[in-house]
């Protein structure tokens, strides 16, 4: 391989490795689009408008590239001006879908909620979260220290004051945990 | 010495960069009293609790307070960048930060101009970000559990909450799951997957299983895989060959989890407690 094909496919390869932090918004329409980059942009998130790739389909031609670990905090911004996008998806893989799979261990007085990375733990007798574990992203042990000793009924839900896909992992856990 | 590097939930928490020691059910960094109950203190603790019984210094720590928005993740990331030369670490951990590819691979270039170069371990957040930014067989030992695991070997998931066949978790894919991430550059040279049986591999293959003793409600406490990367850290810091490190710092963690008598209501310190009566027993068995 030439001194040129050499740098050209290092320089491909780390393209591909950027955008796996990336993710995209996908909307019904262009106003929602253009609404949702302000509110981004003045929440201070990296964000960029540009065409969608062929694999997403629904939507309008326009989608939002933004922080993918940021996920829930974007989430938050949107529907707090009542916007809500069709899609989030990975930019290298928009045909990824967040697990959606529930995983359940009874230990007799406590149970264990898993989904995805996120487990949550709750005493049955009396409601109180007793333990969050998994997960890698800065906002778990926080999420860990504000639910932790708190009713399921009391506690702040993760959406609220989580960040990451870490807690939106634990926020799955935690709807199925109140069902 | 053995540097450790990760954050505290607690937002505006400052940098600090210092020893830390143990008081009572806290750390002590800097004047700043910090809980051990779970993330990057309890690491900490753990190594401190491995340290002193294999006469180490305390080692030197990293923390930064972030919450998620990853802020103060990025205000370490560049404060290693200029500080990490200043010393002369033999192994650094790196733990609870915000992937950044960006950062991370400068933290990097600033690793490789080290000499000698230090033993570096990733474990959550940081081992995230070191698989997406193709850093990762620059690392000694990543300390997955099963479905970090699959997220390493899974090439396009850019996080566990988006791994492909998570569905597949099951203890006889790890074999699989450990070929695949070593096939995809995606391994650090040793891995210790911590799960119901702790499996310890290179890219040859699994070298050995531990798989004893076994609680239970082990899998439901919040950091007990924070407790075993920092022992694997210490063990590794004192000297040890990574992957013996590894396979005895997975059945410390086991022994001091079944002294700890826990349910799925305990909470890591009480396990922390017992790591130096553990280790003294496992390592007169080695």
């Amino acid at each position: 391989m030439s001194l040129l094909g050499f740098l050209k496919k290092n320089r491909q390869e780390l393209e591909q490795r950027e955008d796996m932090g990336r993710g995209f918004l996908v909307f019904e329409n262009t106003s929602e689009v253009i609404q949702a980059e302000r509110i981004l942009k003045t929440g201070g998130f990296s964000i960029r408008v540009m065409g969608p790739p062929p694999e997403i389909r629904k939507g309008c031609d326009l989608v939002i590239e933004f922080p993918l670990i940021e996920e829930l905090d974007v989430l938050r911004h949107l529907e707090q001006d009542g916007l809500k996008p069709l899609e989030m998806v990975p930019v290298t893989g928009p045909l990824l879908k967040p697990i959606n799979l529930f995983y359940r261990k009874d230990y007799g007085r406590y149970l264990m909620i898993r989904a995805a990375n996120m487990k949550l733990t709750i005493d049955k007798e009396t409601a109180i979260i007793v333990n969050v574990s998994g997960g890698g992203c800065p906002d778990v042990p926080y999420l860990a220290w504000q639910l932790i000793g708190k009713s399921l009924y009391e506690a702040p839900a993760p959406k609220e004051i989580g960040h990451t896909l870490c807690g939106y992992a634990l926020q799955l856990a935690y709807e199925e945990m109140r069902k | 010495m053995l540097a450790v590097v990760g954050t505290i939930p607690v937002e505006g928490f400052p940098l600090v960069a210092g020893r830390a020691q143990i008081k009572g059910d806290d750390l002590m960094i800097e004047k700043h009293a910090v809980p051990i109950n779970r993330g990057t203190p309890a690491l900490i603790a753990s190594a401190i609790r491995t340290g002193q019984s294999r006469a180490l210094q305390d080692p030197f720590c990293y923390l930064v307070g972030d919450i998620g928005r990853g802020t103060g993740s990025r205000h370490l990331y560049e404060y290693l960048t200029q500080d990490l030369a200043r010393h002369d670490f033999d192994t650094v951990t790196f733990h609870y930060l915000q992937p950044d590819i960006e950062w991370q691979s400068r933290v990097m270039s600033a690793i490789k101009k080290l000499d000698p170069a230090p033993v570096l371990i990733a474990d959550a957040g940081f081992m995230y970000g070191a698989k997406m930014a193709g850093l990762s067989e620059n690392f000694a030992l990543f300390t997955p559990d099963l479905g970090e695991l699959a997220f390493l070997a899974d090439e396009e998931a850019p996080h566990p909450f988006y791994t492909r066949g998570f569905i597949l978790h099951e203890e006889n894919h790890v074999p699989d799951l450990i070929s695949h991430a070593y096939e995809h550059h995606n391994a650090a040279r040793h891995l210790l997957v911590k799960g119901s049986q702790d499996y310890i591999a290179n890219r040859e293959g699994v070298l050995s299983v531990v798989d004893a003793p076994v609680e239970e409600a082990m899998e439901a406490i919040g950091g007990t895989g924070d407790t075993l990367t920092g022992i694997v850290s210490a063990l590794i810091s004192a000297g040890m060959e990574v992957s013996k490190a590894a396979r005895i710092a997975a059945k410390v963690n086991r022994v001091a989890g079944s002294y700890a008598k826990p349910t799925p209501a305990t909470q890591v310190m009480e396990i922390i407690r017992h790591i130096p009566e553990a280790l003294e027993i496992c390592m007169r068995k080695t």
